[in-house]
């Protein structure tokens, strides 16, 4: 009988912790078939972040660092300046990349750092029980926006896509979603680019990816997909915003 | 390459030190009263086909540096008071996930912004961990340029033989000072790294991490640490002595301060008075063995400091309440002259060693 489906040799055989609906195993799994499809899982290395996502060297079989929350833009370009021909990513969320590390992120991008950055944005500190971040929709209740976020204490939600693009570092960029199987097409045809640029020595290239949060958006796995698309989407677009070092 | 005996300043040795030790890369932040540090191998780590990179952020350059040394290379950072309490939080992952580094700090005065001359007011800081969680340094306190040379060679291969982080403690005045100094000849021998992330290729894969969920886990984890500073505290001790056989007022003083209690202790001999002088070379594993040998003997004990008074806790830790211990110290970047510690101790020696 002909195998038409299977697990990617380079994703782990484990259950993973994450929430049931949450988006991260198709994200995980996006990563998983890139670095099978180009052959790199004996050169790659990953750099796990805090958060929800901390655990990602137990489910992707490559060599993992852990880093600091925010800093694994930092710990990335450590790796790869040491062992320039080795394919390093970081898997970073919206509190790590967005908020405490928005440094760290800006830097690296300027920098044109050879890495790849996998950004997944669930408008919330999903770990943590669901707190406000950079990211969290404009009235949106959270456990810290319990009357939902209110622009006049905390500002307003971050693009960082739309920001980063501004960056002549930066030689891919683009902002996907996993909430539907067309959505999912894509976004596996990002990753794969921005993990291709890396390969072919292309420099710094990043992917925001729409993720949902069931638990934390009290909503179940079907409804979070929904409101991801009703509410996510029109503020943040679905876009490639760099292609080649081009803005698009 | 530089000839046998050139002058140059603390901060610059450090470098070329760090060059023939076989450091690959080096990261940093500008902060004075380093900056001559950074300044030099940014013209001689690209010369030598290795990595310089000016980073962001003082946070940043302990996370890169972290990247580095988890990728097997040996690395280094450095800098001064305030931008060393930016990389605690690195420093403590990395004492947590067991990584080799050296970590250059040419201290000026706090708290805050302090100043900008010499002090050594971050003695707590750099031995008792100074980020969270249970974890030490091996902390290398050089008293002359040679010595800064000498202690950055030893910092790269004990970091690499414990897979600890390693403080080079200096001052702004050892940074900036110049004296002639010997390379001799600096081995860099790099052992295998088989933890390290390097892709794993021809073997099972390899993590860095300091998380443990499982409180069993993190408590194994936590002992297996304290074993380790343990073991470095039987075979890592260093320190210099001198006048110390019959010394009744032993002082000790580390760093710059050693260079001004020798001076003061001279005169003190030629008065007579019976003074000697301990001084610590490591900070971390503390000399603690020779105080209370010292104890023995000396009748009272002077921690001569650029600081309010931080080494004076082990020195009286070492002499365990079986002689007195007294303190001595000037901050801010002031530093006393030999005839202020020579007074301290023709004071001390009139009320602690006639009696």
């Amino acid at each position: 009988m002909k195998v038409v489906f299977e697990r990617p040799q380079a994703l782990s055989d484990v259950t993973t912790h994450y929430c049931p609906g949450c988006t991260h195993g198709i994200i995980h799994r996006l990563v998983a078939e890139t670095i099978d499809e180009l052959g790199i899982l004996e050169r790659t290395i990953g750099v796990a972040s805090v958060g929800c996502s901390v655990l990602a060297y137990d489910y992707l079989e490559c060599d993992w660092q852990q880093a600091a929350h925010g800093r694994a833009p930092a710990v990335a370009t450590g790796i790869k300046r040491a062992l320039p021909d080795s394919i390093v990513f970081t898997y970073q969320g919206d509190g790590d990349l967005a908020s405490i590390g928005t440094a760290e992120i800006i830097h690296a991008a300027n920098r044109g750092e050879a890495i790849t950055v996998i950004y997944v944005n669930n408008t919330n500190y999903g770990m943590t029980g669901g707190q406000m971040a950079p990211t969290t929709l404009v009235g949106q209740v959270t456990t810290t926006s319990p009357r939902g976020r209110d622009t006049k204490e905390a500002g307003y939600p971050l693009r960082m896509a739309e920001m980063l693009a501004t960056l002549k570092g930066v030689n891919y960029l683009a902002r996907v979603a996993v909430n539907s199987p067309a959505n999912i097409m894509k976004a596996k045809r990002a990753i794969k680019q921005a993990f291709t640029v890396q390969v072919e020595d292309g420099g710094f290239a990043l992917v925001e990816v729409l993720s949902t949060c069931p638990t934390n958006w009290r909503l179940d796995p079907v409804e979070a997909l929904k409101w991801l698309d009703d509410n996510m989407i029109p503020y943040y677009p679905l876009a490639e915003f760099k292609v080649s070092g081009e803005v698009k | 390459m530089l000839g046998d005996k050139v002058l140059m300043v603390g901060n610059e040795a450090i470098g070329e030190a760090a060059i023939r030790a076989g450091c690959q890369l080096y990261f940093a932040y500008p902060i004075t009263p380093q900056s001559e540090l950074p300044q030099l191998l940014a013209r001689r780590m690209p010369e030598e086909g290795r990595v310089f990179l000016q980073a962001e952020s003082e946070v940043a350059a302990i996370n890169i540096v972290y990247g580095a040394a988890g990728a097997g290379a040996r690395v280094m950072t450095s800098s001064s008071s305030p931008g060393i309490s930016l990389k605690q939080e690195g420093i403590s992952y990395i004492a947590g996930a067991e990584l080799p580094c050296v970590i250059v700090n040419i201290v000026r005065g706090g708290p805050g912004l302090g100043g900008i001359q010499p002090a050594q007011s971050d003695y707590f800081q750099a031995t008792k961990g100074g980020g969270h969680g249970d974890y030490r340094l091996i902390v290398l306190a050089p008293a002359s340029v040679q010595e800064m040379v000498d202690l950055t060679a030893l910092a790269f291969d004990l970091a690499d033989k414990y897979r600890n982080p390693v403080m080079v403690l200096g001052d702004g005045t050892l940074g900036q000072m110049m004296e002639p100094v010997e390379f001799g000849d600096i081995k860099a021998e790099i052992p295998s790294k088989p933890w390290a992330t390097t892709g794993r290729k021809g073997r099972a894969r390899n993590v860095i991490n300091s998380l443990y969920l499982d409180p069993n886990k993190l408590e194994e984890h936590n002992w297996h640490l304290q074993a380790k500073y343990r073991r470095i505290e039987g075979a890592e001790v260093r320190y210099d002595s001198f006048n110390l056989a019959d010394a009744q007022l032993v002082v000790v003083a580390y760093g710059i301060s050693a260079r001004i209690a020798r001076t003061a202790i001279e005169m003190a001999r030629a008065d007579g008075i019976a003074a000697g002088l301990l001084r610590p070379i490591t900070l971390f594993p503390f000399p603690t063995g020779a105080i209370a040998q010292a104890a023995e003997k000396a009748a009272a004990f002077l921690s001569l400091e650029l600081s309010a008074g931080q080494m004076v806790e082990d020195v009286r830790l070492a002499v365990n309440g079986r002689r007195p211990v007294h303190f001595y110290g000037r901050t801010g970047g002031i530093i006393p002259t030999p005839q202020e510690v020579y007074e301290e101790i023709k004071k001390l020696a009139g009320e602690e060693v006639a009696k």
